[in-house]
């Protein structure tokens, strides 16, 4: 072409730099890039899509984790003979936090919930008082192992003989069931700011208009979003189900693929929906009230922190269809569970579905000046 | 082989362009022709429908009714082969500030088959310091030059700059005249609006004052200079030299050019 002072096209046979020029100079490998750096250079949406999610786990599987049995708390009134006897007795079950009042005091105890329990010794040798509130189960449970224990220390003998094996079952404390509901939590936020605020700044900024001026595909746009989408994908899981499971032991019992395989479809399915609250809003401020708006239901109903199960019965298929609930539940039935691919099909084809009608949606709907 | 390089035809026709937007008449029968290798000046008050125009000959709105052929071409049948040879500045975009000038160009260089080299370019509009900047780091001046940088990257025939220097400093205003020249010395075409009469005489070979949507007086800057009757004019100061384009400008329109 006459006059015009471009690049000599590259033709013929490949070298390594040709090819290198290739993947340069692709429009989609740019477009990809653009969307890492943007995201790279933001250091708070690093820290929401990282590290925060790592912290929450931390913090609430500290706060909710398992401990030993728990201690109960007992008063004893020392002012009978008997308080002694009574004590010594109590002081052989290591579960029993015993402390010795005199009469007032032990009744603050009571009044105050310092105590579970007050034992109060009788005059006479074999008599004993238990003063508790029988509405508070820990009390109730507080007489049980208070009586048994004076009973032993008087001389009673067990007719049958009992052992106790302890167990605790990975897969059934909350942080294994956090870690799921986090994880579809986090998917679900980074698909939908991702794309969403980061498309509405760049109508907003005029930026969107402007490559609408040149010949770049407008399929190859949206799909930036998607492929930087999927790397980022796998770092967001790695960390958070491997924080998971090497600080908690949050076990893995379902295939590792099948597990990647659904936040694969989460993430493009959430694309979609990000796809749609982005595809008309001007402003950052007006998608941001969308995002929230589509979110916030989905944190409380869709099983991130409690189960979904504590709704009424009457909204459970509403709050199954909803797409943060199938990711939640396929993801727990894999992980804790070890549910195979097959079983897992209902929750999929939520997912699939709802990526599926955003997605057109959004198509029909976008504003791409 | 017509090329669109042909001097006898012209870079850009507009003919009788209609664009209604809810409840105003942005452009209303409005006219132009551009030739090949002209520097040419749109001029108007604000609203007149300038950059509404100049969107529809850059494919982003579509006209009510009226036809526009750019460089030979069709929007409805060649659109792609168009934003090919267009390189466009538009009056608000703000660029990524997160990129360097360098990856900036680099996303934009990408989307032509035939585009020019970065560094180049860079080179082209004195950016070669700030190659690997943050955008968001840049003076006016240098992301006014950046913006101009990536309409030149994908190497065009037809350039559409839309007030490429409202708000910069006098030396920044020289240094996108000296690009605007360069490229129009390759036998290249410009089309671009100002509200700066200065500038309008200095790169423009014709001008069209726009107003209510449609050219009220088109010439070369000295045409329409001499066409005017000094003695209608209001009087701001004793007058030693002869009319300017901006006295051009207040006669015509009876505003002045910022008006809003």
């Amino acid at each position: 072409m006459g006059g015009r002072a471009g690049a000599p096209r590259a033709s013929g046979g490949t070298t390594g730099r040709e090819r290198g020029d290739r993947f340069k100079r692709s429009s989609m490998v740019q477009l990809t890039l653009v969307r890492f750096r943007e995201f790279i250079r933001e250091p708070e949406a690093v820290f929401w899509t990282f590290i925060f999610p790592i912290l929450l786990a931390a913090g609430l599987g500290i706060a909710f984790r398992q401990r030993g049995p728990d201690k109960v708390l007992i008063g004893v009134v020392t002012s009978s003979p008997g308080s002694a006897a009574v004590i010594q007795s109590l002081a052989k079950d290591s579960t029993l936090v015993v402390t010795a009042y005199d009469d007032s005091a032990a009744a603050r105890a009571l009044r105050t919930g310092k105590v579970a329990l007050l034992v109060v010794p009788g005059s006479a040798k074999d008599s004993v008082r238990y003063v508790y509130d029988r509405g508070r189960s820990e009390a109730v449970n507080a007489r049980l192992m208070v009586d048994r224990a004076v009973q032993i220390g008087a001389g009673r003998v067990d007719a049958v003989r009992a052992t106790d094996t302890y167990v605790t079952e990975a897969g059934s404390r909350y942080i294994d069931f956090l870690i799921p509901g986090l994880l579809g939590m986090n998917l679900m936020g980074s698909s939908i700011w991702g794309l969403g605020f980061s498309i509405v700044t760049a109508r907003s900024k005029k930026l969107l208009k402007r490559l609408m001026a040149t010949p770049m595909s407008r399929a190859q746009y949206l799909l930036s979003y998607l492929c930087s989408r999927l790397v980022f994908l796998i770092l967001e899981v790695v960390t958070l189900v491997g924080f998971g499971h090497w600080a908690f032991g949050v076990p893995l019992r379902g295939s590792l693929a099948t597990l990647f395989l659904i936040c694969l479809l989460a993430a493009i399915s959430f694309g979609g929906l990000g796809l749609l609250t982005a595809s008309r809003a001007k402003t950052t401020e007006a998608v941001s009230g969308i995002m929230n708006f589509i979110m916030l239901p989905m944190w409380i109903f869709s099983g991130v922190f409690f189960s979904s199960a504590n709704f009424p019965h009457t909204v459970q298929p509403v709050i199954k269809l909803l797409p943060l609930t199938a990711v939640n539940d396929a993801l727990r039935a894999n992980m804790l569970e070890g549910a195979s691919l097959a079983a897992l099909s209902p929750q999929l084809l939520v997912i699939v579905v709802w990526g599926v009608v955003t997605f057109f949606a959004a198509l029909k709907l976008f504003r791409w000046r | 082989m017509v090329t669109p390089f042909d001097n006898s035809a012209p870079a850009l026709r507009v003919e009788g362009l209609r664009k209604a937007y809810d409840d105003v008449v942005a452009v209303d029968g409005l006219n132009l022709q551009v030739l090949t290798g002209e520097c040419f000046g749109l001029l108007g008050p604000n609203g007149a429908g300038k950059t509404t125009t100049i969107e529809i000959c850059e494919g982003l709105l579509t006209a009510d009714s009226g036809s526009v052929e750019v460089l030979g071409r069709h929007w409805e049948s060649d659109a792609r082969d168009l934003r090919e040879l267009l390189g466009i500045q538009l009056q608000d975009t703000q660029l990524s500030e997160k990129l360097t000038v360098d990856e900036t160009l680099t996303l934009f260089q990408s989307f032509y088959r035939d585009a020019r080299d970065v560094g180049e370019v860079i080179d082209h509009v004195d950016l070669s310091e700030k190659r690997y900047s943050r955008v968001g780091g840049l003076s006016g001046g240098q992301k006014q030059r950046l913006a101009v940088a990536c309409a030149l990257v994908g190497n065009p025939q037809l350039l559409f700059l839309d007030e490429p220097t409202t708000g910069l400093d006098p030396v920044s205003r020289r240094q996108l005249w000296e690009l605007i020249s360069q490229f129009q010395a390759e036998g290249r075409t410009i089309v671009l609006t100002t509200h700066y009469m200065e500038e309008a005489e200095r790169l423009c070979d014709r001008v069209a004052i726009v107003d209510h949507g449609h050219v009220i007086a088109l010439g070369t800057p000295q045409e329409l200079i001499d066409a005017v009757d000094v003695s209608h004019l209001p009087p701001p100061e004793p007058r030693k030299t002869s009319a300017t384009l901006e006295d051009v400008f207040v006669s015509l329109t009876g505003r002045t050019l910022r008006d809003e």
